[in-house]
């Protein structure tokens, strides 16, 4: 309602010609102009007491204009230092880099689909009757979700040491969990009749999954593995900073030692692998849908 | 129905069942072949894998903290030795999430309006469009490193780099709802002799409001995991608390940490949840 008032007001300012020839809308248009004026006090008020919050928050972290102010100009000397791109001679070793995290992520969404699909059964309500396991594994899954990936890898790099099995760890723990709720959604949403028909012909239970819950699971289970592998992909290529390999570990090194060059080129190969398992996937999603 | 089509029928389905099994039994193997190679570069062997999870299960032994029944008070205490740090620390998570979703919106709101076909044509379409795609691609930890040997250690670092992801991401997502507006009422503003900022603001805005609120309140969401996280490279917040304690091999507050992480992320989800749903 303010908005289409506000909207009137604004096609129409100040025709008072044709507004004064009859006295009724004349009437309805000062009071209108209340209403319009009042609305716009409240948002002024409003916007004002975001400013106050806002301003109050800044200065409760530090966030300090001066201090931003002098690394913008270092931050320019940094992107102008960053052009041209180069490997720095190191190049096949960044191809290598490469590869591991492709590797990482690969690896790592194979073992979250290996944990996650037997976990995903007992989270399912119409595979597991029992309602305090299915609770216990649920409640797990959510707490699992709740740390990011790079807080495992953290972990498994104190746990394993220095090297990318740590990050395949930390996917596979992590996406483990997310895999298992989304496949025990999937298999809740399943066709019960599809089971009924091939009970109805005497199957026993192995039988039953082979005919009746796998081909109607496993489009859904593939896509969503490819889905998790491409979201994989991209976080993989960040794990390296805390110490489990691949391009995050090069970029971080060269990050320290201010060669923005060699940087920039980190980053571009990032870009390239991303948007390239971007694509992969999208053309073996298409395969099996 | 004659015999002859029957039998035409088996030979058919067979046929095509012996293809089928061909391009499956192919796929398996090439996906062998690329894991076995990805297990060698990423450097995991069975053996690896069993001592890994010893590894892991020692680890997550040693993260549970020891309460017991009669001194539950003291044992939670001496668990949450360090509560006040930590509890700033944490409001100071949340403050950043808050500050970079909100600077992400007030850049990223103008720039989706550049870059949205039917609002703006021609090269700045093209440029701010692919501009926001690029910038979004890179992880904000990236940026967050950058900038803490830009800006210093600590929060500006932090807030700067979740915002620069938050205003690209909400610039792109933004520009698709723009996309999907009504053109008729901006044909209405137009014919009532309403400019470009005219035709934004009455035309635009009204359709696109909700949707915008909705994708900020995810952002939120999101920002409030990164800013977890950009701790870990000195970023400011919980994270920093957290890298300390790991590094340190200090379990029990890993998990006091964690546990503390997971309550808020539980928190805020929910409450955005439930702020969504007034909006949609």
């Amino acid at each position: 309602m303010p908005n289409s008032a506000v909207a009137i007001i604004a096609v129409e300012p100040g025709d008072n010609a044709s507004a004064g020839q009859t006295q009724p809308s004349n009437l309805a248009l000062s009071e209108i102009l209340i209403a319009h004026r009042r609305t716009r006090q409240r948002r002024v008020a409003l916007l004002l007491l975001g400013l106050a919050v806002f301003i109050g928050a800044a200065y409760k972290v530090g966030l300090n204009p001066l201090s931003m102010a002098r690394g913008l100009e270092k931050l320019g000397g940094f992107l102008r230092s960053m052009v041209p791109p180069t490997a720095g001679g190191h190049f096949s070793e960044l191809l290598y880099a490469l590869g591991q995290t492709v590797a990482m992520a690969f690896v790592g969404t194979v073992l979250a689909a290996v944990i996650a699909i037997p976990l995903s059964f007992l989270g399912a309500s119409n595979v597991v009757g029992v309602w305090p396991l299915r609770f216990v594994v649920r409640r797990l899954f959510d707490f699992v979700r709740g740390v990011d990936v790079l807080i495992w890898a953290l972990i498994f790099v104190s746990a394993v040491g220095l090297t990318p099995f740590a990050g395949i760890m930390a996917i596979a723990i992590a996406d483990g969990a997310v895999l298992a709720k989304v496949f025990s959604e999937i298999i809740e949403q399943i066709d019960n009749k599809q089971i009924e028909g091939v009970q109805s012909c005497g199957a026993d239970r192995l039988t039953l999954l082979r005919w009746a819950y796998v081909p109607q699971i496993l489009p859904l289970f593939l896509s969503n593995i490819l889905y998790y592998f491409e979201s994989n992909a991209r976080s993989a290529t960040i794990l390296g900073v805390v110490g489990a390999g691949g391009l995050g570990y090069e970029l971080s090194e060269r990050m320290q030692l201010l060669l923005w060059d060699q940087v920039f080129m980190v980053v571009l190969m990032i870009l390239a692998v991303v948007t390239l398992i971007d694509f992969a996937s999208r053309v073996v999603r298409r395969q099996i849908a | 129905m004659s015999w002859s089509s029957l039998i035409e029928f088996e030979e058919v389905t067979r046929s095509k069942r012996a293809r089928e099994l061909i391009s499956a039994t192919g796929a398996v193997a090439v996906f062998i072949v690329l894991l076995a190679l990805s297990a060698r570069i990423g450097e995991v062997s069975p053996q690896a894998l069993l001592d890994g999870a010893s590894a892991a299960a020692d680890y997550i032994g040693r993260m549970v903290p020891s309460l017991h029944f009669n001194t539950v008070g003291p044992d939670l205490k001496s668990w949450y030795w360090s509560a006040g740090t930590w509890l700033n620390a944490l409001s100071d998570t949340i403050l950043i999430a808050f500050l970079s979703t909100v600077i992400g919106f007030v850049i990223g709101a103008p720039l989706s309006f550049v870059a949205s076909r039917n609002l703006t044509s021609g090269w700045a379409y093209f440029v701010v469009r692919r501009l926001l795609e690029l910038i979004r691609t890179v992880p904000s930890l990236v940026y967050a490193m950058a900038f803490v040997l830009a800006f210093g250690l600590g929060a500006t670092a932090g807030i700067l780099a979740v915002a620069l992801h938050s205003a690209s991401s909400l610039g792109k997502l933004f520009s698709e709802v723009n996309e999907t507006a009504d053109g008729k009422t901006f044909e209405a503003v137009q014919s009532a002799g309403g400019g470009w900022f005219s035709v934004v603001r009455f035309a635009l805005l009204p359709q696109v409001a909700p949707a915008y609120v909705s994708y900020t309140l995810l952002r939120f969401e999101k920002n409030i995991r990164s800013a977890t996280i950009i701790g870990l490279v000195g970023a400011g917040g919980i994270g920093q608390e957290l890298f300390v304690a790991i590094r340190s091999f200090q379990y029990q507050d890993v998990s006091a940490i964690v546990l503390m992480i997971i309550c808020t992320v539980m928190v805020v989800d929910m409450t955005c949840d439930r702020a969504r749903r007034l909006f949609t």
